[in-house]
């Protein structure tokens, strides 16, 4: 079952190849205005950098969280996964999964290369990459708990924003701590064993949460 | 004799229940308030290092205790409601959140007015305040997403779970902001290193913590009333009470 929702959600990614590239880009695009805005001085650039990309990648997993659940519950897919006799949190976890898979991995993938736009380290680049990779899988878990609250609500875009957004600070702030403890010289893995800890717990944790907003959505 | 506890969860018996109860927690808020704010303003002395400005403590402190407090009395009747399916709890919960949200709100304005004259500046990113801050947030998400649903029904369950979600997370969060503080070399100032109190503006603090739980009890209740006359608007003893005029 988990397998078998993560392959179809895939496919469906893949026939559906719009839906990646315009969280991708607009990941790069939001990760390039700061330049813009605060101007070109490298040394502030090189400092404000992994939290330009962390937020940056909030927005974008954040922005993407809408089609976990609508597209399967506007077709009455989801409807039917509710009623077999499969457990609905292993589903979650797969859709989550996927998701992951779909919207953060592509970030993590961009995000050394972003990073050399701002001229940060090797060695700073691969903790970001690092942490993205650990943390990133947590925004996809705790976002399916907003985005099944949510389901089929008037401005559920809006709304999936204000209830996620404050869940994600811990990531942020352990996230892009990481890159700066680095850039400092000093130990990070405090840091990503954190995030670890919080991927653990939201995989014990959010599926059996999102499964039950799910049920309260769709009662 | 069998003591029939559960008499008050139904709302219509409640409904009477809270219409009497309001007036003695009014009353007692009132008494609370008086006494707190003369305590405050003329028993309790000058402070040596901090002047006349330290007395907006009087406000300060029991908001921010409030809004703490407030969100887990709330998680819990939420959590009552979701998990024994009791109206009357749900409805708690719901009528407890702008009343959180306000004191969370008091508690960050009269923390940048208080902030102003002693740290000069309106505002700094303390643990303390950016937990507060979030803690805003959370009371936001959770008025938001009922106010989007138009069951009730739906409206409570969802917003049990994001009220559980958030007050698993108030611990994390708070500790990883203070780890954040203490990582960005903190600000100038700390507010943890509280000079001893004199022991009349303690008094004067607890009387004012005093006085919000009994204006948060009134108002909570009055609330509760009317969020139970408009879900229950359908109801026979609604129709009843409105044919008295009593509505």
């Amino acid at each position: 079952m988990f397998i078998w929702i993560i392959k179809r959600d895939l496919l469906l990614a893949v026939r559906r190849q719009s839906d990646v590239l315009i969280t991708l880009f607009f990941f790069i695009i939001v990760v390039s205005l700061f330049p813009l805005s605060v101007g070109p001085e490298m040394n502030l650039l090189r400092t404000m950098a992994p939290g330009v990309v962390w937020v940056a990648a909030l927005l974008a997993s954040m922005l993407s969280l809408g089609r976990m659940f609508s597209n399967d519950y506007l077709d009455g897919t989801l409807e039917q996964m509710l009623l077999s006799p499969q457990s609905l949190s292993i589903l979650v976890l797969g859709k989550a999964f996927a998701h992951w898979i779909v919207s953060g991995v592509p970030l993590v993938l961009m995000a050394p290369v972003l990073g050399i736009q701002y001229d940060l380290p090797f060695d700073a680049l691969l903790v970001l990459t690092g942490a993205l990779l650990l943390g990133t899988p947590v925004l996809s878990l705790i976002g399916a708990i907003g985005a099944a609250l949510t389901l089929g609500l008037r401005g559920g875009g809006v709304l999936v924003s204000l209830l996620v957004l404050p869940l994600y600070i811990p990531i942020l702030i352990f996230g892009a701590g990481a890159v700066e403890a680095n850039m400092a010289g000093i130990a990070f893995d405090a840091h990503l064993s954190l995030i670890g800890a919080f991927l653990l717990a939201s995989l014990v944790f959010a599926p059996w949460a999102a499964a039950a907003s799910l049920r309260v959505s769709l009662e | 004799m069998a003591i029939n506890w559960f008499k008050y969860s139904s709302p219509a018996s409640f409904y009477t229940l809270a219409g009497k109860m309001i007036p003695i927690f009014v009353i007692a808020a009132v008494i609370f308030l008086v006494a707190g704010l003369y305590i405050g303003f003329f028993v309790a002395p000058t402070d040596f290092q901090q002047g006349e400005a330290y007395r907006i403590i009087f406000i300060h402190v029991p908001a921010a205790w409030m809004s703490m407090f407030l969100y887990v009395v709330m998680a819990f009747w939420a959590a009552i409601g979701l998990a024994f399916n009791t109206r009357l709890s749900s409805m708690f919960a719901t009528a407890i959140a702008p009343t959180g949200a306000m004191f969370t709100f008091l508690a960050l304005w009269t923390g940048a007015l208080w902030g102003k004259p002693m740290w000069g500046t309106w505002w700094v990113w303390d643990a303390r305040l950016t937990s507060e801050l979030i803690l805003f947030f959370l009371y936001i998400g959770f008025m938001s997403l009922q106010a989007a649903i138009d069951d009730p029904r739906r409206a409570d369950k969802a917003g049990a779970i994001i009220a559980i979600v958030g007050v698993v997370n108030i611990p994390i969060i708070y500790f990883s902001v203070q780890w954040w503080n203490t990582l960005h070399q903190g600000a100038s100032v700390s507010i943890n290193q509280a000079p001893a109190m004199a022991s009349t503006m303690l008094t004067g603090m607890l009387v004012m913590v005093l006085a919000s739980w009994m204006y948060s009890i009134a108002v909570i209740l009055k609330r509760v009333r009317v969020i139970i006359l408009e879900r229950e608007s359908h109801s026979a003893w609604v129709t009843e009470l409105q044919k008295k005029g009593a509505v």
